[in-house]
C-alpha cells in the first residue's frame, strides 16, 4: 500500500456546529487506522470516556471525514490499475516514434510521477462525485457534512485545487466546497459495512459532454439501438482531442435528462475490464469502442489508433413522448477510488 | 518524428516563422499563464505590465494548483487547460501584448489561426493531464498578478521554465494539426454511420 509522502492531514479543525450532532457520541471518535501514530495512550484514554462499549462511530461525521480525504487525495494521486493497463496497451498499439506513441509515454510517466510523489495527476482534480451506500440507520447528514468537510481538507492539503467557484459572484472562495460542490449522492445498501465510490472528474472532459433527443433526422438515428449508436458516436467525434483524449465514454439512454446524465455519469465507476451483463449492451459498448478508435483521434487529438480506453452503457425507462441519449466523457485522467468502512472501524480501499 | 526544436523566450520573429504543423519543440525562458478570467480582465482594460516583456513571449492556459511556500510558490500540478474558451479574445491579446506563443490544450479556431498568421505566433499544445510532467519543467515561478481578484487558478502566474515540451499544432502559415484530424475522422465517422460516400457498400 501506498503512503503519502507528505504528512497526512491533521484532523478537522472544528466540523462547522452542528446542533443535531450529539457530541458525545459523535466527537470522540476513533482515530481511523490510517494516520497510524496516533499517540496511542491519549487515543485509548479519549475512547474510554467517552465510548463505554461501543469503541467509537466508524459511520460518524468526524470518522469519515478522515475516511473521504484520504479516498479524495487517492483518487488525485493515483491512476486505478486497471485505467494504466489500458494506457499500456494503446501505447503499444502506436508505432514507434510517433507523436502518439511518445504523447502515451508522457501520461505514463505522469501517472507514475504522480503516484510518486503523492501529488495530483492533473491540475483540474475536477468534480468530486461521491456515490455512498450506507446500512440501514446511518446518517446521511453526518455523511454529506464529512464529504465536505473532506473535500475542503483535500483542497487546504493540495491534493485538491481550489475548484469551486460560486457562478452568483464568480468568487472563489478558495477551499473547494460550494452550492452542489461536491456531488453527494446517499442510498441505502444491503450490507453492514458503508461503501463509497468517488471519480473526480475534470471540467475539460465535462464541457464535451451531450444530451440529444431521437430521433436525430441529420444521422438517421431513429429511436433504437442502432439510432443511440449514432449519436454516442457523433459525441466521440465531436469531442476530437478536447476532453484530453483517450478517453472513457459513459453513454445512458432513456431516462429524463437529469436522471439520463447521472446513469452515463455513474457507469464511470465501472473498471475498463468489465464486462456488461447485458448482452444487448456489452454489444453495444463494444462496438462503440471498436469505432470510436477507428475514428483515428488519437491522444490528445493528435491522430493514432487509441481515442477511446473503454466505453460504458447503461438505460433507463423512459416516457413514450422522450427518446433521450445521454453522453459523457472522462479524460485519460480516468479517476476514481472506492473504500469500504466496516462497522469495526476497518477501511479498505480500492481502486 | 523529427528532432525536437529548442526554443527560447522571447522568440524572435524568425524563430516563429521557422515553426511548422507538427514540430515538437522544447520552450526555455520566461512564459506567464492566463485563462478565462484573466482574458476577461485583459480585454476590458488591458492592463500594462511594464516590469515584463510580454512581446515574443508565450502565454500558457493553465490554471495551476499551487503551494504557498515560506520563500515563495511552489507549483504541486501544471498541466494546460482547454483554450478554444478563449476564442474570443485571443486574437486581440496576441495583438495587443504581441505574444509569440499560446500553450493550451484542444487546439483553437479560425479567428485565432488568422491572429497566429497576421501577428506572428504559433500555437503550441501540451499534453493534457500531464500536470506532473509539466509542473517539473517548471523552474521557479518568478511572480504573480491579478491573485487577490481572480483566484489561484485564474492568476497571471510568471514562470521561469526550462525545456517544457509541446507540440505546434497551429503555424503560422495557416496550418492547423486540428482542422486536420477534424477533416479525416469526419470522413471516416460519415462512412461508418452510412452516410454518403460509403464507397465500397
Ligand atoms: S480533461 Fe484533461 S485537463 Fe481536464 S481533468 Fe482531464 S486530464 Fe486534466
Amino acid at each position: 500500500m501506498a503512503k503519502p509522502k507528505r504528512p497526512t492531514p491533521k484532523p478537522a479543525r472544528k466540523a462547522p456546529p452542528s446542533k443535531k450532532q450529539k457530541p458525545a457520541a459523535r466527537q470522540a471518535v476513533k482515530q481511523p487506522p490510517r494516520p497510524k501514530k496516533a499517540p496511542k495512550a491519549a487515543a485509548k484514554q479519549a475512547a474510554k470516556k467517552t465510548a463505554p462499549k461501543r469503541p467509537a462511530d466508524p459511520f460518524g461525521e468526524k470518522a469519515l471525514t478522515q475516511v473521504f480525504t484520504e479516498l479524495l487525495r487517492r483518487a488525485a494521486t493515483s491512476i486505478p490499475p486497471d485505467v494504466l493497463v489500458a494506457l499500456e496497451k494503446a501505447r503499444e498499439r502506436e508505432e514507434p516514434g510517433s507523436v502518439a506513441r511518445d504523447t502515451f509515454d508522457v501520461l505514463i510517466e505522469n501517472t507514475r510521477l504522480a503516484k510518486q510523489d503523492s501529488r495530483p495527476i492533473c491540475q483540474d482534480t475536477g468534480m468530486p462525485f461521491f456515490e455512498v451506500a450506507i446500512p440501514r440507520g446511518i446518517s446521511i447528514g453526518a455523511i454529506e457534512r464529512a464529504a465536505v468537510e473532506a473535500t475542503r481538507q483535500a483542497t487546504k492539503t493540495g491534493f485538491l485545487r481550489p475548484n469551486s467557484v460560486d457562478t452568483l459572484t464568480n468568487k472563489n472562495p478558495g477551499d473547494g466546497a460550494g452550492r452542489g460542490m461536491p456531488i453527494v449522492h446517499v442510498h441505502e445498501g444491503k450490507g453492514k459495512g458503508l461503501s463509497v465510490q468517488l471519480i473526480l472528474k475534470g471540467g475539460g472532459s465535462e464541457n464535451v459532454g451531450t444530451q440529444s433527443a431521437l430521433p436525430n433526422v441529420d444521422l438517421g438515428a431513429d429511436r433504437d439501438i442502432d439510432g443511440v449508436k449514432k449519436v454516442v458516436l457523433e459525441a466521440i467525434f465531436n469531442a476530437q482531442g478536447k476532453g484530453c483524449a483517450p478517453g472513457v465514454i459513459g453513454f445512458c439512454f432513456g431516462g429524463d435528462r437529469a436522471n439520463g446524465y447521472n446513469e452515463a455519469k455513474k457507469q464511470l465507476f465501472r473498471k475498463l475490464d468489465d464486462t456488461n451483463p447485458d448482452p444487448t449492451i456489452a454489444a453495444m459498448e463494444a462496438e462503440l469502442l471498436e469505432k470510436g478508435n477507428l475514428l483515428g483521434i488519437g491522444p490528445m487529438g493528435y491522430g493514432g489508433k487509441t481515442t477511446l480506453l473503454g466505453v460504458k452503457g447503461s438505460y433507463l425507462a423512459r416516457l413514450p413522448a422522450c427518446y433521450f441519449v445521454s453522453v459523457t466523457y472522462m479524460c485519460w485522467a480516468t479517476r476514481r477510488a472506492a473504500v469500504e468502512v466496516l462497522p469495526s472501524g476497518k477501511t479498505v480501499y480500492s481502486q | 518524428m523529427s528532432a525536437v526544436k529548442k526554443l527560447t523566450t522571447p522568440l524572435t520573429p524568425k524563430a516563429v516563422r521557422d515553426l511548422r504543423k507538427g514540430d515538437a519543440v522544447e520552450i526555455t525562458g520566461t512564459i506567464v499563464t492566463g485563462r478565462d478570467a484573466l482574458h476577461k480582465l485583459w480585454i476590458k482594460g488591458w492592463p500594462e505590465y511594464p516590469d515584463l516583456t510580454l512581446r515574443g513571449s508565450v502565454l500558457y492556459h493553465c490554471g495551476p494548483v499551487v503551494r504557498k511556500e515560506k520563500d515563495g510558490w511552489s507549483m504541486l500540478a501544471a498541466g494546460p487547460t482547454t483554450s478554444i474558451r478563449e476564442e474570443p479574445y485571443e486574437a486581440s491579446v496576441i495583438a495587443h501584448y504581441g505574444f509569440a506563443g499560446i500553450i493550451g490544450k484542444g487546439g483553437m479556431g479560425p479567428k485565432t489561426l488568422a491572429a497566429l498568421k497576421e501577428y506572428g505566433a504559433v500555437y503550441l499544445h501540451a499534453i493534457g493531464g500531464a500536470a506532473q510532467v509539466l509542473a517539473r519543467k517548471i523552474v521557479r515561478v518568478q511572480g504573480v498578478r491579478h491573485l487577490e481578484e481572480i483566484g489561484v487558478p485564474e492568476a497571471m502566474w510568471i514562470l521561469e521554465v526550462k525545456d517544457f515540451p509541446c507540440l505546434v499544432t497551429m503555424d503560422s502559415h495557416g496550418e492547423s494539426l486540428h482542422e486536420e484530424v477534424k477533416k479525416s475522422s469526419r470522413a471516416i465517422f460519415d462512412e461508418l454511420i452510412g452516410k454518403k460516400k460509403a464507397g465500397a457498400a
